[in-house]
């Protein structure tokens, strides 16, 4: 899988979050994913945009496209440098929020793409990279 | 600062979802509704989220607060307009927004809230006649409709149809 032209992005406030899922947009348009999919890779970004704001406290998105060859598809990876998840089996249980979220951000977000991939140490951070391609 | 706009129709209010939604946005519209809902005595919140192009769980769980809190100040909720593929994504996601009424379209949800509205009304009106001729049972006004089958017999159609549809989400 080879990736192009990556691109940063920070996730410092509330309108960060909102321009990330319109640049997960642009990039899932970009891969020729369905709207279906778009929608689904669009809102996995949502929710792992404001996990990195609030539970990270801020950090960046780095997204780009990828190609297996056969198929093209967005790569996007949430990095924060905050508190990390000491308890990742927990974290990643349906319905389970230290804040006051529903629980779904992880678990849901994990569904909607292909491919999930989390990194987590207390003390360094958290790192989230999720891939959805073409079909 | 903005803010969504809320616009009063009759007894309803209406809200159209037209910018992409960031957090704070949400929680001010939650806040702004409750606050109109107890000012204006409105029964019915129709909420057309056509134009949004994804619904995650903050939105959800917006759009279930919303419902709940309606509900509570004596208003019913209607989402309208939710796109096929946010509502796949929402399944898949994981959020059924328990309590929330949805509509495909604005005429349906309005038929809905409308006849609803209508239906909750006129009954109100038979039901004070009725209690004329018999002894004042301590209902007053629109208790009897939001009671349910408790109301009494004039009721029964409208509040029977009511209790069913309005207490069950649509998923
Ligand atoms: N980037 C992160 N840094 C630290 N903790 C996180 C991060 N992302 C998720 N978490 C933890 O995982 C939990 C579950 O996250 P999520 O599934 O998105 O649900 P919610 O956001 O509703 O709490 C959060 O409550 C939080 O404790
Ligand atoms: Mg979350």
């Amino acid at each position: 899988m080879t990736g192009m032209d990556s691109q940063r992005h920070p996730i410092v406030t509330e309108s960060d979050v909102v321009r990330v899922r319109q640049v997960v947009r642009t990039l899932a348009v970009a891969a020729k994913l369905s709207l279906v999919d778009q929608t689904k890779m669009v809102t996995a970004a949502s929710e792992l945009a404001r996990n990195t704001l609030v539970y990270g406290g801020g950090g960046e998105m780095m997204i780009d496209l990828v190609d297996s060859g056969r198929r093209r598809g967005v790569r996007a990876v949430f990095i924060d440098t905050g508190p990390g998840i000491p308890d990742l089996d927990l974290a990643l249980t349906e319905g389970w929020t230290s804040g006051s979220g529903l629980g779904l951000g992880l678990t849901g977000s994990r569904r909607l793409v292909d491919e999930f991939a989390i990194d987590s140490s207390p003390g360094v951070g958290t790192t989230v990279r999720v891939v959805k391609w073409s079909r | 600062m903005d803010r969504i706009p809320i616009l009063k129709m009759g007894n309803l209010l209406l809200v159209s979802i037209q910018v992409d939604l960031h957090d704070q946005l949400a929680l001010d519209l939650q806040d702004d509704l409750s606050e109109r809902i107890v000012a204006t005595g409105a029964r019915g919140v129709l909420i057309d989220i056509s134009a949004l192009e994804i619904v995650d769980s903050f939105i959800g769980r917006m759009l279930s607060t919303i419902a709940s809190l309606s509900r509570l100040l004596d208003a019913e909720t209607v989402v309208v307009g939710m796109r096929p593929a946010v509502a796949i994504t929402l399944v898949e996601l994981g959020l059924y927004m328990p309590g929330v009424r949805t509509a495909l379209t604005l005429e349906h949800g309005l038929a809905l809230l409308g006849a609803e509205v209508r239906v909750s009304r006129s009954d109100e009106d038979e039901i004070d006649d009725a209690q004329g001729d018999r002894e004042p049972d301590g209902l007053a006004g629109y208790a009897p409709v939001r009671a349910g089958p408790g109301g009494g017999e004039p009721a029964t159609t409208g509040a029977a149809s009511r209790g069913d549809g309005g207490r069950t989400g649509d998923r």
